[in-house]
């Protein structure tokens, strides 16, 4: 039998792999992928406390984590889009316009 | 050690390994594709967990139609010089290596130090709960205003998206 701690230290593993991902890659793409990482830990983390606790409004926020993450997913594409047809590029060291 | 837990650490050890490859890939397909791999380990740990209809979910939502979207930009985008975008091991990234594995030992340490070390097993009712019935009829009761702003928030989305990424006709 596995421990909820396991499944809690688990989802904490990948949300910190991913905010690495974040904080340390430059190419859009792959900081938006790492993000998707993160929202699942976090998922991991709700479905695991939702089974534990035999309640099912853990399952009920994920389904709904899901919905915003596919909305997320299809702007933040389009912004990298868009962005790539004015920069010609993806890379985010030289998405600067908004720095003074 | 039963079935339950083997399943949990080889799904947990492979999703940990490839949550690393998607971080530190070149190339983004392959990111893609670990992401892809990532995600249906998710799902297995969502079965360990008697989630059905979540893991079922899973695959089809985010294995299925968001990586797909993410291959289309990155087909679309043609990102042929990848190479220029990736610069070595510079003290940026091992600062912020160093301090994620920090804050993730000070998790670990409080979540295996302080908590209750009795090992409470799976609710009686997590099969009951998981079950695409129960979440269905949650989803259509006591979740209804939520589930139709989803269908706002979805609509927002989809116009968004094409407004964003279309093309000025000017």
């Amino acid at each position: 039998m596995v421990p909820i701690q396991h499944y809690l230290i688990l989802s904490a593993t990948l949300f910190f792999i991913g905010a690495v991902g974040v904080l340390s890659r430059r190419n859009a793409i792959i900081v938006f992928m790492s993000i998707e990482l993160m929202l699942n830990s976090v998922n991991l983390t709700l479905v695991a406390f939702s089974a534990f606790l035999g309640d099912a409004t853990g399952q009920m926020l994920v389904f709904f984590a899901m919905t915003v993450a596919a909305a997320e997913a299809a702007v933040g594409l389009a912004i990298i889009i868009a962005l790539f047809r004015k920069k010609q590029t993806v890379n985010l060291d030289e998405m600067n316009i908004l720095k003074w | 050690m039963t079935l339950e837990s083997v399943l949990f650490y080889v799904l947990g050890s492979v999703a940990v390994g490839s949550a690393l490859l998607v971080v530190t890939r070149r190339n983004p397909v392959m990111s893609v594709l670990c992401l892809i791999l990532n995600f249906f380990c998710l799902a297995g740990l969502y079965l360990t967990l008697r989630a059905q209809f979540i893991a079922v979910i899973q695959i089809i939502v985010y294995a299925g139609a968001i990586m797909v979207l993410f291959l289309f930009v990155i087909m679309l985008l043609n990102l042929g010089d990848e190479r220029k975008l990736t610069d070595g091991l510079s003290w940026k990234k091992i600062l912020t290596g160093g301090m994620a594995f920090a804050l993730l030992a000070e998790v670990t340490v409080i979540l295996t130090g302080y908590a209750n070390p009795a090992v409470v097993p799976l609710s009686a009712r997590a099969e009951e709960v998981g079950t695409v019935e129960f979440i269905g009829t949650q989803l259509f009761t006591k979740f209804q205003f939520p589930f139709e702003v989803t269908s706002l928030l979805l609509t927002a989305a989809i116009v968004g998206a094409v407004v964003l990424a279309k093309k000025k006709l000017d």
